[in-house]
């Protein structure tokens, strides 16, 4: 393995956030009396964003010769999600994991991703995913990118070029209207949207290898998190309401000849006075 | 008062349009309820035509900061402004347009200033003269309703068009706070480069009308008249995942869980199975008008008119109806 401490000057050190949500594929279970999910009954997977997130650290740890660190935080099953960017070949895992930290909200979330982020050490660049796709927040790149004080850029649709010995970035931002184009001092967060890349996927040598490997650990104290500010504890809100949305009344199907049907959804559309 | 209601008013280089001010109509309803001010709060190089008008949509009292740095957004330079104005203000709620700007002055307030933050809330009211806010969670299938529990504010972003917008009302007279507020620009670590306009006219979140088209279509053909059907009735082109993923429509038209999630007046779901993941970008629709070959299919229980057909003879046949009732 290449000494990444001679080359410090020329590579780039990249870290990539990881959730594990349960498969939304499937259906989602509650339990309602204490307001939580029932995780054990749910099939996990990786958020859906943060796969292209794995891709881009990948993809920019091929051209600027970096190294990649995945990171995530939860319980013991997060392992799995883990190992699928160990058998995609990032270098290095770390899983934040601590009964203090169930039921974080997002800023006690992004307290402990940015106390990892420093732990990990000489990070110039982190990607995550644009949100979650249970929590459906999309906000703790941006958080974590604030408590550092590094570059927060969201709603990435392309890193156009990064200046390794400058420590600059320059990325493309879909927001409403158009693309934004910015420049950033490294370190700096970066969170993706979906096709940004086309993520690979694992060969079936990464999948083996990778399922022996030792999954290292970090608890509050590993990371110097003041358990009292995380966790259902630390969080600033309380869920005090977990509902079903109530259906869309039944509508009604139009039948009969093409030509009347075509006449009455025009005319109920129209006489809706919306259409100018 | 410590318990003001506080709007955020988003704008693009100075320039508003009537959405950036739509908060200060839930706003409203929310301080007669806990009998406190509302308050709108800009940022901005020079803010006084977006104040005046903020006052004209109800709110009573306009804080601002101003100054050069502020003439182009930057998250961070915004974020420093607002979470001064904030931290100085204390209000019991400030709400921020649940858009890539608020929702990125509204991440970066909340850790400034170490606070929790509510993120796309579809409900808002006040319970025991506390602020409860009902968010979306797993795609739209559940919704969760939160109470802030710690410092003020409760910093939350509202999904656009959840609530009805501000009447508004030139002859309505308020107050213009103006605050001492820079940044160097030597402390921020982003700068602003180019901004690249989209082709596509109608932004998708904000569009009264939208015509969509999934797996069904069959290709990149089939999203032609689907195309001509938004065109003719001033409304945007969305797409299923499915659509999407096969390259037939570029990804800024998707509406799903992995897309965007969208509050029409009239939603048109041509060729769409109705996957709950499609349901949770749009389900909140007015009215949902359903086409498809299957009679099973799921969108269906969603629709507010459903037509069993082909998309290929009827929308045709809507179109043909459509342009001669329509004069175009």
């Amino acid at each position: 393995m290449v000494s990444h401490n001679t080359l410090k000057e020329e590579t780039v050190k990249i870290a990539v956030c990881i959730k594990q949500v349960p498969d939304t594929e499937a259906e989602i279970k509650w339990d309602t009396s204490k307001g939580t999910l029932k995780r054990d009954d749910m099939r996990p997977v990786t958020n859906a964003f943060d796969e292209f997130a794995v891709e881009e650290a990948l993809l920019t740890g091929e051209k600027y010769d970096g190294t990649v660190v995945a990171i995530s935080m939860g319980p013991e099953k997060v392992n799995d999600t883990l190992r699928n960017a160990l058998a995609l070949k990032v270098s290095e895992v770390h899983r934040c994991t601590d009964d203090a930290f169930a039921g974080s909200d997002t800023y006690a979330t992004a307290s402990v991703l940015a106390a990892a982020l420093k732990k990990i050490g000489d990070v110039d660049l982190v990607f995550c995913g644009k949100q979650s796709t249970d929590g459906n927040t999309g906000v703790v790149g941006a958080e974590v990118a604030t408590i550092l004080g590094w570059s927060p850029l969201t709603n990435v649709s392309k890193v156009r070029q990064i200046d390794v010995a400058n420590k600059k970035i320059v990325v493309e931002r879909a927001i409403e209207g158009g693309i934004e184009v910015i420049e950033a001092k490294l370190p700096a967060v970066v969170s993706v949207i979906k096709g940004i890349n086309e993520p690979r996927l694992p060969n079936l040598m990464g999948i083996k290898k990778a399922a022996k490997m030792e999954i290292p650990q970090w608890n509050a104290d590993d990371l110097g998190v003041d358990k009292g500010k995380v966790g259902a504890v630390g969080a600033s809100t309380k869920v005090v309401e977990i509902a079903v949305p109530p259906p869309r009344g039944a509508g009604e199907i139009l039948k009969g000849e093409l030509e009347d049907i075509a006449n009455i959804v025009t005319d109920r559309l129209i006489n809706m006075k919306v259409i100018k | 008062m410590a318990n003001d209601v506080w709007v955020y008013i988003e704008h693009k280089d100075g320039e508003t349009t009537p959405m950036s001010f739509e908060l200060l109509g839930i706003g409203k309803t929310l301080a007669n309820e806990l009998g406190s001010g509302l308050c709108a709060f800009v940022i901005g190089e020079k803010v006084d035509n977006t104040a005046k008008e903020a006052i004209q949509c109800g709110a009573s009292k306009v804080y601002a900061v101003e100054g050069a740095i502020f003439k182009t957004f930057n998250a961070e330079a915004y974020s420093k402004a607002a979470s001064f104005l904030l931290n100085k203000h204390k209000p019991e709620v400030a709400l921020f347009r649940a858009t890539s700007q608020g929702t990125d002055m509204a991440a970066a307030s909340a850790a400034n200033l170490g606070f929790g933050l509510c993120t796309d809330s579809i409900g808002i009211r006040v319970d025991g003269g506390k602020i409860k806010l009902t968010r979306a969670a797993f795609g739209g299938n559940y919704t969760v309703t939160v109470v802030n529990e710690k410092a003020k504010p409760q910093i939350a972003t509202v999904r656009p068009k959840a609530f009805a917008m501000p009447e508004k009302d030139a002859s309505r007279s308020g107050e213009v706070v103006k605050e001492t507020f820079t940044v160097a620009e030597a402390d921020l670590n982003t700068k602003f480069l180019e901004f690249i306009q989209s082709q596509v006219k109608i932004n998708l979140v904000e569009a009264d009308i939208i015509v969509a088209g999934g797996r069904g279509t069959g290709g990149t053909e089939g999203f032609n008249v689907l195309k001509e059907l938004a065109n003719t009735l001033g409304g945007a082109l969305a797409a299923s995942r499915a659509a999407v993923d096969s390259g037939w429509v570029p990804y800024e038209h998707q509406v799903g869980q992995t897309g965007k999630t969208v509050k029409p007046k009239i939603y048109i779901a041509c060729a769409i199975s109705g996957a709950i993941q499609h349901l949770a970008g749009m389900r909140t629709s007015d009215c949902i008008v359903a086409i498809n070959k299957d009679p099973e299919a799921p969108i269906f229980k969603a629709a507010t008119i459903g037509i069993v057909g082909d998309y290929k003879v009827v929308v045709p046949k809507m179109l043909e109806k459509f342009k001669s009732k329509l004069n175009k």
